[in-house]
């Protein structure tokens, strides 16, 4: 029997089960801490003052008057950052801007003061004299030739990046094509309006040792960008901790460094005391990154039986003024492009193009939600043409186990057939409808096993057990309310037959957590999870050493389970886990239980062709809804959805339905109601009034059929489901409008006034 | 400008100095450390900050501490037993993987009691609408609204 198929059959008794939220009490409680609640003895607070303009040179800064307000201990301008302190990877991003300002949200001053309210009043003392330039706002016109430069010194407004690829020959495919589709579409900015507002503590010892307490998903890339803004600042060889506390909500908005955290670090070593900067949600809206808004032009074909003959996609990203992983999202683009169905000739080109708007980050799926949305919409359009059924074009395409896609991904394990017909079950896509009604499909892959963006893809985990039976494991892997924390317990749990509640993870502290790339890319149950894995079954192997010694036995007979050490078929050999614990320890040459383990996921960074296979596995998913069109009104009501995801396994299914739920209400928000409205590069809605999220009110009871594939690689057979949830949401939801009404939107959100205007326009134009 | 208030707060009969402008949320998290109370959005959108003054849940964001005079006051702090047990909602939240993030929880919860307090029978769409004025972003509030459900089951059998 083959280690999947084991698996698959296998009996457990805490892998799959519903277990909650380890830290739910204390939150239900009120009890968990999170950077709001910190309050360090000494402790000053800082405030940033952002630009007035778009686009402007910075004449003139006086920041004497708030220097002399009492309470003030420091202010900085854009003089005293060094030279060298610049954020994110394409470094143009200094935490306060020098000479010229290019957004609105660039930081032009900062203020540390003993309260808010005087940090606040000190930042209205400070005089600027700004000389405006003309702002470039549209990212296909800042390509043309005269357009005005957001960085002189980078020539162009255009970024270096890679992202091209061409496999196979598309043009010769488009002309043997029997159908071929072409279309415009254009996806708005998002954001991720994490409930608790960013912030940050920095704090210096006295041998200019940096302590942050900080909102992050990644404690160990931080740790990084911090140790070298130090190191710019002449602080070498210093140590820097990242401590991250309990978080309110990160999906992607926390996967790079900030300039308040940079700014936190500055006030503190001016100061020398801690420095605390806390969003407020006015800010949050305008001063953190959004997800990559997008004009994609897309074209697809297929032959006469549906069979898929090419993709070719181009695409122009809004960079905004700096640039944030935003700029990198077509990497992960590229997976739907080449790799969403069999399709073997592809092309794909992304410009990323500096404007005077916000600039972007990550934001759950990284990408793939853009891209996802032209491919699953035009596919819709492509069957019409080609005269097949909607779920048919989808079969006859689909992805399945064993496939090599042209980018080089190698499917281990494909459910997608089988969320199909989960999808068909519990939603009639092709039956009949009442009018106005319509149905929708849309499918996804996404990566499930770890993605190679970064050098390293790996988590370390370290393990120790106690004399009573107990585990602290120390993980590199961040929970952020995702539940990745019960994830690693009841890995843990199961390899050393243990329960949960023995189970203590501690996790987000650079000190005493071993390195992890981050909280992305749904790797976390994945790597973090095979690193506790790989931890537990050192121990264990140590366990059965003892115990085949103890209870005179084969180690191979032996089976941990409800805290017990007991020998296979014969009831009389046992021991409590404890007890053993303790005979190893208290002997001569005792011995405490400990391992360490840093898994690093074999999958390949991308090449120069951009092939590589970047994921150990590939997560997919299939989702189905049913809408109602007001005709009058424009209004779409979602009146059923299904969303079903192979996850490999689910080994917890509370919290595996918690981020399918999750997933697609944000993925319906930015289907239908989501978008910063942004004006000559200001934010004209930063506040929940009119930037228009979900409610309670508007929720849906979703069915979320998990399909379980037994990863062969993943911890008991698990692969990833973090982002998956939001990804086909926009296009299921579009291609169920046209299904009603018979209006194709092509850009999001899908707001009444766009199903209207399409409505009117279609009424004008004779039938064909 | 101070006053000075007495209110009861999750049973305790409290006196304090206040400044006027405060909150209550100020005046709870800031001064008195009850941290529970969070502050989303500091502008009544967002629901974190729900507290129960007499009976009825509000925004304490918008709640000016001087109103509090005399009032009765719950927040979340005051759910659990002395003795550790959770509140029915509290625990039912728990269960029903109503909680991820946690941040917007104390709030969903409060005005989770205040509406079960008033109608214990509260049928999906009146829970939906005592909850449309609390955000959350985590769980697409399906799991919220499940916990609802399953603990007005609880608290109609004779819970708290």
């Amino acid at each position: 029997m083959s280690e999947t198929n084991h698996q698959a059959t296998r009996e457990f008794s805490v892998i799959g089960k519903r277990i909650p939220k380890l830290d739910a009490a204390q939150k239900a409680m009120g009890r968990a801490e999170y950077i709001q609640d910190i309050h360090l003895p000494g402790m000053l607070f800082g405030k940033i003052l952002y630009s007035r303009y778009a686009h402007a040179d910075i004449v003139k800064i006086d920041t004497s008057k708030a220097k002399a307000l009492p309470g003030v201990h420091a202010v900085l301008t854009g003089e005293d950052v060094p030279k060298k302190m610049k954020m994110g990877f394409y470094k143009d991003n200094p935490p306060i801007k020098k000479g010229k300002v290019c957004s609105f949200r660039d930081e032009v001053a900062a203020v540390a003061a003993t309260s808010p309210e005087i940090a606040k009043k000190a930042l209205d003392l400070i005089e600027i004299e700004y000389q405006e330039l003309p702002g470039i706002f549209d990212p296909e016109k800042a390509m043309e030739k005269d357009a005005p430069l957001v960085h002189e010194y980078h020539k162009t407004n255009v970024l270096n990046l890679p992202w091209a690829l061409h496999y196979g020959d598309v043009e010769a495919a488009e002309k043997a094509s029997d159908f071929v589709v072409e279309e415009k579409f254009t996806t708005q900015w998002v954001t991720h309006c994490c409930l608790g507002t960013s912030g940050a503590i920095a704090l210096f010892d006295a041998n200019d040792n940096l302590t942050i307490h900080t909102n992050t998903q990644i404690p160990s890339l931080a740790q990084k960008d911090f140790l070298e803004s130090l190191k710019a600042m002449g602080l070498v060889n210093k140590r820097v901790r990242v401590i991250k506390p309990i978080i309110g909500g990160g999906f992607g908005s926390k996967l790079d460094t900030y300039a308040y955290e940079h700014i936190a670090i500055l006030l503190a070593r001016a100061t020398r005391k801690p420095v605390k900067i806390l969003f407020d949600r006015v800010e949050e809206f305008k001063a953190t990154s959004t997800r990559q808004p997008t004009v994609i032009y897309i074209k697809q074909g297929c032959d006469k039986n549906g069979k898929l003959t090419f993709r070719d996609m181009r695409m122009v990203l809004d960079n905004g003024a700096y640039t944030s992983w935003g700029a990198t999202t077509p990497s992960v683009m590229m997976m739907p492009i080449t790799s969403l169905y069999r399709v073997e000739n592809v092309r794909y080109d992304a410009k990323c193009v500096y404007t005077n708007n916000t600039y972007s980050q990550a934001f759950r799926g990284y990408g793939n939600p853009q891209a996802t949305f032209a491919i699953e919409s035009t596919l819709d359009m492509l069957a019409e043409k080609a005269g097949i059924d909607r779920l048919e074009i989808r079969r006859i395409n689909r992805n399945q186990p064993g496939d090599v896609t042209p980018q080089g991904f190698k499917i281990s394990s494909c459910g997608l057939s089988e969320c199909m017909d989960e999808v068909e079950k519990q939603i009639a896509i092709s039956g009949p409808k009442e009018k106005g009604v319509g149905t929708g499909i849309a499918s996804l892959i996404h990566v499930g096993g770890g993605a190679r963006i970064y050098k390293s893809d790996g988590c370390g985990a370290i393990l120790k057990m106690d004399d009573y039976g107990k585990v602290d494991i120390f993980t590199g892997g961040t929970d952020m309310g995702q539940g990745l924390d019960n994830i690693t317990a009841q890995i843990v749990a199961e390899e050393l037959g243990l329960l949960v509640e023995d189970i203590n993870v501690v996790h987000s502290d650079t000190d005493v957590c071993p390195w992890d790339v981050g909280a992305h890319a749904s790797r976390s149950t994945f790597v973090a999870g095979n690193a506790a894995l790989g931890a537990a079954k050192k121990v264990k192997e140590t366990i059965l050493e003892y115990g085949s010694k103890l209870l005179d036995a084969k180690p191979e007979d032996l089976v941990l389970k409800d805290r017990t050490i007991s020998v296979a078929g014969d009831p009389e050999k046992t021991m409590p886990i404890d007890k053993l614990l303790r005979k190893a320890h208290f002997s001569p040459q005792g011995k405490m239980l400990m391992a360490d383990f840093f898994y690093d996921p074999d999958n390949e960074n991308m090449g120069k062709e951009m092939k590589g296979n970047m994921s150990v596995t590939y997560a997919f998913g299939a989702h189905g809804v049913k809408v109602k069109v007001d005709e009058e009104t424009g209004k779409v009501t979602v009146l059923d959805y299904v969303a079903a995801h192979d996850v490999g396994r689910a080994i917890n299914p509370l919290l595996l339905e918690g981020q399918v739920y999750g997933g697609v209400v944000m993925g319906l928000g930015y289907a239908l109601t989501e978008e910063v409205l942004v004006q000559d590069g200001k934010t004209m809605n930063a506040n929940f009034r009119d930037y228009k999220l979900f409610t309670a009110k508007d929720a849906i009871k979703i069915k979320a059929p998990v399909v379980e594939t037994y990863d062969e690689y993943g911890p008991f057979g698990a692969k990833g489901i973090g982002e998956p949830g939001c990804v086909p949401t926009a296009p299921a939801i579009a291609n169920a409008i046209y299904d009603a009404v018979g209006v194709r939107i092509t850009s999001l959100p899908i707001t009444p006034e766009k199903v209207l205007a399409a409505l009117r326009e279609k009424k004008k134009r004779p039938l064909n | 400008m101070t006053t000075n208030i007495s209110f009861l707060l999750n049973g305790d009969k409290i006196s304090y100095e206040i400044k006027d402008h405060w909150t209550l949320l100020h005046l709870l998290r800031e001064e008195m450390g009850l941290i529970g109370t969070k502050e989303g959005c500091g502008n009544g959108e967002c629901g974190a900050c729900t507290v129960i003054v007499d009976k009825l849940a509000v925004n304490s964001c918008l709640y000016l501490a001087v109103d509090a005079d005399g009032k009765v006051i719950e927040t979340i702090e005051g759910l659990a037993s002395i003795d550790g047990t959770l509140h029915p909602l509290q625990q039912s939240f728990v269960d029903n993987g109503g909680i991820q993030c946690g941040f917007c929880s104390p709030g969903m919860i409060m005005s989770s009691k205040a509406l079960l307090d008033e109608k214990p029978t509260a049928s999906y769409d009146e829970i939906k609408h005592a909850l449309a004025g609390n955000i959350c972003r985590c769980t697409g509030y399906v799991q919220i609204l499940e916990s609802v459900e399953a603990a007005k089951g609880q608290l109609s059998g004779g819970g708290q």
